[in-house]
């Protein structure tokens, strides 16, 4: 593809990504406005996380690209496609390999190392819009650093419910100033947020980039006598036998028989030829 | 025994194949040319040109036989184009007081200087399928009448002349462009003007309609609705002077507003305005419906609470190729975020029992 130029956007564009990524990790948690582009896939597909991408991307990147844990997912697979026919780059399928990778709903198992780059495609970048809906309301809150109606939203969870009814996209508390939306990843991977990697979030439509800097503290909101939990199923996967990984629900047959398995197939790959077997596996 | 879930990369390969199969339709029929859908399909043209934001017949044309006659569609391939373009200048303000209309229509005077012109419209066809398309689209040549010379005035100037409507200043400030930055609230005229011109047509015509209903009524007449070509200036730094770079066809709307006037301002006629690429007078008047509607904050009006008053509603919601990726994507896998749901509701549920059991012993 000469038509286009290295990672589709043109240096312009790449430029101005750039600097709302950088503003973003000096400011931790705050979402920068940029002005998105239109992309060659639709809006909440993943164009934020692909402009991000398409930035920090170089020649020499190796590429992951995973959804919903998983580097086969058809999204997954048209992005990756994406940027080899635009960037040329290398791909791989193994977290320890990549350099960047771009993510929907899922933090690989594998902990991530310095020098990797963690890129998250956001829906709704802002953590307050289910309580407020106006854009300009919210970001006073944020501003304000006003966010009694998020307490209030838990708290009211935890009258009602007994526990917090947040399940996914849970909020977390970035150094101890913002609160950050972390995009729709269980809450069980939410303590993998603070890590040694760098972790871009881009939300294409809805025109914000932010940023969580390596080792940076992330906390994930709370009461003291009502802790957060990072929950995942009862059990252990069924092929590889692990049981700390997050674990997808699979439907067997019509008598609803089901089994668990790694939602993270590299981590679960990798695990089978290790010799790992779980109680359905076989060995590879 | 589980297998796990590969092959989504033949799935897409096979999936494209059968798309532009099922595209091309009976290859007993003949096809279809973009030229053909240039000429005989050109108000679909238009809408593409306008909600893409490019002007540009051919490939609105190719577009629409791309996406299979899905104009939202269209439109999506014209700005995911339109992106990869340089922006090298901005042209000057075009002047629709030169334009030479082919439709020209007043509802607020009878007659005006340079006349009604009625136009290619299809308001007084009486909506009865013509059978004969079906078998030959031969049409007998239409009268024609030897085109105005002289420039056509705008009819609201004539209303100006007694001060009765309320005065726009101009001003050479290069208004801002959406498509290179973020969308910032609250949004000048200027911005929301673009957006609106953007908009889903649907959407914008839905929100106009609902000020007539009257969530925010503003009574509008239209002053005057045209439909014609503007030549498109362009100043070039080089030569030190403009020069025309080509010719494009708008729609203009100008409504005139009941106005009683306010706390800032006096009893007067207000404004809304239209402006659209091609012919497309139903979006022009909705446009200037909502572009009124909005005008409530400089004009002093109250705030009734309607939709259309409130433009972050209006603003963020006009945009259909945002609006239908995002509704799109929820056909996206969730089932990492749907497990976590499941376990939470089996969670809640387990506990709500244990309660109730508690209860009744």
């Amino acid at each position: 593809m000469t038509d286009y130029n290295f990672a589709y956007l043109d240096e312009q564009t790449k430029r101005m990504i750039r600097r709302a990524i950088l503003k973003g990790l000096a400011v931790p948690g705050y979402q920068v406005p940029f002005a998105s582009r239109e992309m060659p896939m639709p809006y909440g597909w993943g164009t934020g996380g692909v402009q991000v991408s398409a930035a920090v991307m170089t020649p020499e990147d190796r590429f992951k690209v995973i959804d919903q844990g998983s580097d086969d997912t058809t999204n997954a697979v048209s992005i990756r496609r994406f940027f080899e026919r635009t960037a040329g780059v290398a791909v791989t399928e193994e977290t320890r390999e990549a350099t960047v990778i771009q993510t929907r709903h899922r933090i690989p198992e594998t902990p991530l190392e310095a020098g990797q780059i963690l890129v998250y495609q956001v829906p709704i970048p802002e953590p307050l819009r289910f309580l407020e809906p106006s854009e300009v309301e919210t970001r006073k809150m944020h501003s304000l650093e006003e966010y009694g109606l998020m307490h209030v939203k838990l708290y009211e969870d935890i009258s009602q419910h007994g526990a917090i009814a947040t399940a996914y996209a849970y909020p977390v508390m970035v150094q101890d100033r913002y609160v950050m939306d972390p995009s729709p990843i269980p809450k069980f991977d939410n303590p993998k947020l603070h890590s040694p990697a760098i972790q871009l979030f881009g939300a294409g439509r809805e025109q914000r980039i932010y940023a969580v800097p390596p080792f940076t503290k992330v906390v994930s909101l709370d009461f003291e006598d009502f802790p957060f939990e990072a929950s995942k199923a009862d059990g252990a996967c069924a092929l590889c036998g692990v049981d700390n990984s997050y674990l997808d629900e699979v439907i067997m047959d019509d008598a609803g028989n089901r089994m668990f398995v790694c939602s993270d197939t590299d981590f679960c790959t990798t695990r089978r030829a290790q010799g790992h077997v779980g109680a359905e596996g076989v060995p590879s | 025994m589980y297998v796990a879930v590969k092959g989504g990369e033949r799935a897409i390969d096979n999936a494209h194949a059968l798309l532009a199969e099922k595209r091309r339709g009976d290859t007993s029929v003949a096809e279809l040319s973009v030229a053909q859908i240039r000429e005989q399909l050109s108000l679909a043209v238009n809408r593409v040109m306008a909600e893409g934001s490019l002007f540009d017949p051919d490939l609105a044309a190719l577009a629409i036989k791309q996406a299979q006659g899905d104009l939202i569609e269209a439109i999506f391939l014209i700005r995911a184009y339109r992106t990869t373009l340089p922006r090298f200048g901005s042209s000057r303000p075009i002047d629709t007081g030169q334009m030479s209309c082919v439709r020209r229509v007043s509802a607020t005077f009878k007659d005006a200087p340079g006349g009604q012109v009625l136009g290619p419209t299809f308001d007084y066809t009486h909506r009865l399928l013509d059978f004969k398309l079906m078998a030959d689209g031969e049409v007998p040549e239409a009268e024609t009448a030897p085109p105005r010379t002289e420039p056509t005035p705008h009819i609201m100037d004539f209303l100006n002349t007694e001060g009765l409507i309320e005065e726009e200043e101009a001003h050479d400030e290069i208004p801002p462009d959406l498509t290179r930055a973020p969308l910032e609230l609250p949004a000048d005229r200027p911005l929301r003007l673009q957006s609106l011109t953007r908009g889903d047509e649907g959407f914008i015509l839905g929100m106009a309609y609902s000020t007539q209903r009257g969530y925010a009524r503003n009574h509008a007449f239209v002053g005057e609705l045209r439909i014609g070509t503007v030549p498109v200036e362009m100043e070039i730094p080089e030569l030190g002077f403009a020069i025309e770079i080509g010719e494009i066809e708008v729609s203009e709307c100008e409504t005139v507003n009941q106005f009683k006037g306010s706390k800032t301002e006096p009893p007067q006629f207000t404004r809304g305005y239209g402006l659209i690429f091609g012919q497309s007078e139903r979006k022009a008047i909705s446009m200037a419906l909502v572009d009124r509607a909005l005008r409530w904050k400089e004009l002093g009006e109250d705030d009734v609470g309607a939709p259309a008053q409130n433009e972050e509603f209006v603003l963020y919601h006009a945009d259909n190729i945002q609006a239908t990726g995002f509704l799109e994507h929820i056909k996206l896998p969730h089932y990492v975020d749907f497990q976590a749901e499941l376990e939470l509701v089996r969670k809640m549920r387990a506990e709500a029992q244990t309660g109730l059991q508690e209860a009744a012993e």
